[in-house]
């Protein structure tokens, strides 16, 4: 990922000219170290979340359960096993279930096992769902969990980068007048932020769906699918506005309210004073003196608040019946499918680990000190 | 104290401030008023709705005060009982045993609407013979509509709405409109006045005895409504409220208190200590603690106390930890922790006794704005299933009416006034929290 990564920054850091030699080297080892550590830190978090799911050896009793039951009914409904007294059949049931434990390596120390789950989750090997399907039927969860990956980035990934760019453009707006009714507005608006998305989800439900009728309520496409391909991203448009919103909803104001403020203490360093008084316009002031300082810390506000949002969509996804990953954790936690419950949160490790990786990378191209090369943070 | 005189008046001059405070201080007399009013155990054990509890309510009821906004009047429910109404009943004694039981139920209907049910619950006293029961609807324009004859067993449920025959002698009209009907009217509406519902009973036994209930029910009911299984909505609303505060309260209080204490003691010893703090602190950014939850509240405990101390335990390396690692950095430079190395103090009395309280003025907004947060996390929990299985909450009010269609089937007061509550919690809490940050942050102040 790093070596496919990498050369984009360096190119443009060199067609930009401002960086001294030896930068595009010095990324690629903050690029190398982020992904090492990131690495292992989400070998570390899946390790935790296998052994929180097997506390206690829970889920491998009801796995061993399951084996002993569909056994006992199979052997008591076969013909050839009528003639064995119910001692019998209960030994022979015992001897069966034997196998199958060392089949799946049941009979093994619950450490080895953890080590063994810890690497097929690494490689998504997550097995098979005991109730759920992915819609072309296979019961693999990696099937299962690639299906709804789709749906759910497509979501998540549109809300964050409207949240960002608004949250963007609207704070340098505010910092600009500040003081004005929009920006006392803004800071009154700010509390808002207390509810999640789905909170604000099921108010604009019952708005635009409910009473307007405008909107629909939930769902990904129109019940049958738009035959063309034009018709089918208007219907994915018009069932997609609802959700975004809310998320955008969710955590404008507050992201709005902090980052003005940041742009405001900004503002008044003596350096921006100093560059007014030089004449320069607003725009450059803007550009150069108050936003490109401000922008490592306002990436790492916004790293944050996405890595509070990947778990506020799960609900999000239930409440607008989007067919993500959300949707199928709450669809796998009814009918007790732990395969799935399992893999979905491996999966949301992956996806936050990515999550982190790609801030920690934006980061690194608007941090001057790991292109000037002052202190990398790590390693 | 006078120091705290002082920030309050300070708090005060801010309207929002102010505004925050009343309504935390409006919702902890909510929640005064509900566990002062009803036991926990009373709550619970109406919210588990077991047989009979609520016999009496309608389902899915609007809130009775909607009537005040209405030109046409909605029904509320109307109950009549003959053992709690003892002049409705008169015996006369026919000798050997055998008597007759009349119980005259007068329903004084002024409503514009057509209640939504209309039932009779009769209770027989006998040994060996069954009693028999004839009924009548007795309209104000003097009809008089027989609704039931039957002989009794020792309990008689008579769901006059739901009875096939006696709406089709009711030409094809449930028993609530066919019987209360207007027939002179152009349009559907109820005839107002006193309708009176008859039961003619005859027993056969020394000691036998017959008692009648009758429940009209209305359209709307209490302050909150009530839900798909005739619960009074209002026993969750009111019990949720010191539910989610003190969840809130407790959750918070865990949350930042262990935070801070690890970045403290990450920030005085330093070195390989801070370093495998802040890696853990990376490390959960990864974990993903609301998926960890959910598997938790599936697989083994749904109990809040449970869920809401392991995300607390999860949640102790918050990001948060680099804020106050910040804070503390700056704090174990100044001359005062040199004072008291020099005299001698411990490490752990230094941390205790001179960073940390030193930090928490700062840390009062983040953890007033960290309240609603918890109380939201608790809804969230149980709109996802996940919500204690016993504990009356709002979020548990939230599910039902979203598994039930509340918005698609226009029950909106069911959806509305658990999340009023919600919201103006989260309001009130970050509000304040937002004021104080301004208030204890001199960079801020002003802006």
């Amino acid at each position: 990922m790093a070596s496919s990564d990498a050369p984009a920054p360096e190119v443009r850091a060199a067609a930009r000219g401002v960086a001294p030699p030896g930068v595009p080297w010095r990324l690629v080892r903050y690029t190398l170290g982020r992904l090492t550590a990131v690495f292992i830190t989400t070998v570390i978090g899946v390790y935790l979340t296998i052994l929180i799911a097997n506390m206690g050896g829970h889920v491998d009793e009801i796995r061993r359960a399951t084996i002993r039951e569909s056994l006992a009914i199979s052997v008591g409904m076969a013909p050839e096993f009528q003639h064995l007294t119910p001692a019998e059949r209960r030994q022979l049931v015992e001897e069966l279930a034997a196998v199958q434990y060392k089949r799946l390596g049941l009979d093994q120390p619950f450490l080895i096992r953890s080590f063994r789950y810890l690497a097929n989750a690494l490689t998504l090997n997550l097995g098979r769902a005991e109730q759920l399907t992915s819609d072309s039927g296979s019961s693999q969860v990696r099937l299962i969990l690639l299906e709804r990956l789709a749906p759910t980035l497509l979501l998540t990934a549109t809300s964050f980068l409207i949240l960002f760019f608004v949250s963007l453009f609207v704070a340098l707006g505010l910092s600009r007048r500040y003081g004005s009714f929009l920006d006392r507005l803004s800071v009154a608006l700010a509390p808002l932020s207390a509810g999640p998305p789905w909170f604000y989800g099921i108010f604009l439900i019952l708005i635009f769906a409910a009473v307007l009728r405008w909107l629909p309520f939930g769902g990904m496409v129109e019940a049958p699918p738009p035959p063309t391909p034009g018709a089918y991203f208007l219907s994915l448009m018009k069932h997609m506005i609802l959700p975004v919103s809310s998320i955008v909803l969710s955590s404008l104001f507050i992201g709005i309210y902090s980052w003005r403020t940041f742009f405001l203490i900004y503002s008044t360093e003596d350096y921006v004073d100093m560059a007014r008084a030089k004449g320069l316009p607003a725009r450059a002031i803007e550009g150069r003196y108050i936003l490109r300082p401000s922008l490592p810390f306002i990436v790492t506000s916004f790293a944050l608040s996405v890595i509070g949002l990947w778990g506020g969509s799960i609900i999000l996804e239930q409440v607008f019946n989007w067919p993500g990953l959300g949707r199928l954790f709450y669809q796998a936690t009814q009918v007790f499918d732990t395969p799935i419950i399992v893999g979905n949160t491996i999966i949301y490790a992956y996806l936050l680990a990515i999550t982190v990786f790609v801030l920690d990378f934006v980061y690194a191209l608007v941090d001057p000190r790991i292109k000037v090369g002052a202190e990398g943070r790590w390693p | 104290m006078s120091g705290f005189k002082r920030s309050l008046h300070l708090l005060v001059q801010y309207p929002s401030a102010a505004l925050g405070l009343a309504i935390i201080l409006l919702l902890a007399a909510l929640a005064i008023y509900a566990v002062l009013s009803m036991p926990l155990a009373e709550a619970v054990r109406l919210w588990r709705a077991g047989e009979g509890v609520w016999q009496d309510t309608p389902r899915n009821a609007a809130p009775a005060w909607l009537n005040g906004l209405r030109r046409e009047k909605l029904p509320v429910t109307q109950v009549f009982d003959s053992r709690l109404q003892p002049e409705s009943k008169t015996v006369h004694l026919l000798g050997d045993g055998l008597a007759e039981v009349r119980i005259v139920f007068p329903v004084d209907y002024r409503y514009d609407g057509f209640p939504q049910e209309v039932a009779v619950f009769v209770t027989a006293r006998f040994q060996q013979a069954r009693p028999h029961a004839a009924m009548y609807w007795i309209t104000p324009d003097g009809r008089e509509i027989p609704v039931a004859d039957s002989s009794l067993r020792s309990t008689e449920t008579f769901r006059l709405s739901q009875d096939a025959r006696l709406t089709r002698r009711l030409r094809g009209q449930p028993a609530e409109v066919g019987l209360l009907a207007d027939p002179n009217a152009p349009d559907l509406r109820p005839l107002k006045g006193i309708h009176q519902l008859v039961i003619d009973g005859l027993v056969f036994e020394e000691g036998a005895d017959i008692d009648a209930k009758l429940v009209v029910y209305g359209q709307l009911h209490g302050w909150a409504g009530t839900d798909h299984q005739r619960r009074d909505i209002t026993v969750a609303l009111l019990w949720g409220t010191p539910i989610a505060l003190l969840m809130g309260l407790a959750a918070a209080v865990g949350a930042t208190l262990s935070t801070m204490l690890i970045a403290a003691i990450g920030a005085w010893y330093g070195g390989w200590v801070d370093g495998l703090i802040q890696r853990i602190t990376e490390l959960h950014l990864i974990l993903p603690v609301l998926p960890i939850l959910i598997m938790v509240g599936t697989l083994y405990n749904r109990s809040l106390v449970v869920i809401i101390g392991l995300f607390v335990l999860l949640s102790v390396f918050s990001g948060g930890i680099k804020t106050y690692r910040a804070m503390f950095l700056q704090v174990k430079a100044s001359p005062y922790i040199e004072a008291a190395r020099a005299y001698g103090a411990s490490h752990l009395r230094i941390v205790f006794r001179y960073m940390v309280p030193r930090v928490l003025p700062v840390l009062l907004p983040q953890f007033v704005t960290l309240i609603p947060s918890f109380v939201f996390l608790e809804a969230t929990l149980a709109v996802l299933g996940l919500g204690d299985p016993l504990l009356p909450t709002w979020g548990r009010v939230l599910w039902e009416a979203w598994g039930n269609g509340a918005l698609f089937n226009g029950h909106y007061y069911w959806v509305l006034a658990p999340s009023a509550l919600l919201l103006l919690t989260g309001l009130g809490f970050s509000m304040l929290g937002f004021t104080l940050d301004r208030v204890f942050n001199p960079r801020l102040r002003g802006m």
